[in-house]
């Protein structure tokens, strides 16, 4: 009998599974926000404004961006892995990415806590 | 031995012209092209939310970028993207969970997240244009 000898950095399963979860998160908030937004009386500045600024859409708003931003790093690296395939250009593009979401990360952080 | 002769005997169709992808892989293919679409949008998606909910000034800044035709047509490809993604990922998660696996219902569920997600988009587009 031969052994399975078990390789590899073991993030496989955990982000197959963060994908998801994230996706849930993200479809949830969208049909929140939707009929959040269409129960709005008009779309001006205070409305639109009081939407995002009352604690549990807040809240709910910045748990989107979060995950948002786990699911599209996946995407993104899956990507490349796909399709770059020598290690320093892909080293120094996965570096880009998640540089840049972790700066909208604080980004999305100082538009929603100024409310 | 067996795997050479199958090999040898294996028919080429490299008829380029002639060969269609089915349904689900132009949704697939759809689904990593508005995801990669978005993700390189965000800076500008971030920035147009941010200054909307700003300030009274920033929010009338806001106001003129979007008004903005180009702009319009740019935020109108985005919807798509998102919705179709949207639309997409729901029956992904759905073939993840083993409902809809078969060759006949996959198909017909591409052809519910296209068309869903394009009627979605004129709906959603024409209400805010």
């Amino acid at each position: 009998m031969v052994k399975p000898v078990i390789v590899g950095a073991h993030y496989g399963f955990r982000d197959w599974l963060a994908q998801r979860v994230t996706a849930v998160v993200m479809a949830l908030y969208t049909v929140i926000f939707a009929i959040s937004a269409l129960m709005l009386p008009d779309a001006s500045y205070e409305n639109w404004r009081g939407l995002f600024s009352a604690g549990f859409m807040k809240f709910a708003t910045f748990l989107f961006f979060m995950s948002l931003f786990y699911h599209a790093w996946i995407g993104v690296r899956d990507i490349f892995m796909d399709y770059i395939k020598p290690t320093g250009v892909r080293l120094v593009l996965h570096s880009v990415v998640v540089l840049l979401l972790v700066g909208y990360a604080g980004w999305v952080g100082q538009i929603l806590w100024r409310l | 031995m067996t795997e050479v002769i199958l090999k040898k005997q294996r028919p080429k169709h490299l008829a380029l012209n002639q060969i269609r992808l089915p349904l689900p892989g132009i949704v697939s293919i759809l689904h990593r092209v508005s995801g990669a679409g978005l993700f390189l949008m965000l800076p500008v998606l971030l920035s147009l939310f941010g200054n909307s909910v700003g300030s009274p000034e920033s929010y009338a800044a806001y106001k003129a970028v979007i008004g903005n035709i180009f702009v319009k047509l740019l935020l109108l490809g985005l919807l798509w993207a998102y919705l179709h993604h949207f639309c997409a990922g729901i029956r992904f998660l759905l073939l993840d969970m083993h409902v809809g696996i078969e060759k006949e219902a996959a198909r017909s569920s591409s052809r519910i997240v296209l068309i869903v997600s394009l009627i979605l988009t004129v709906t959603i587009g024409a209400k805010l244009w």
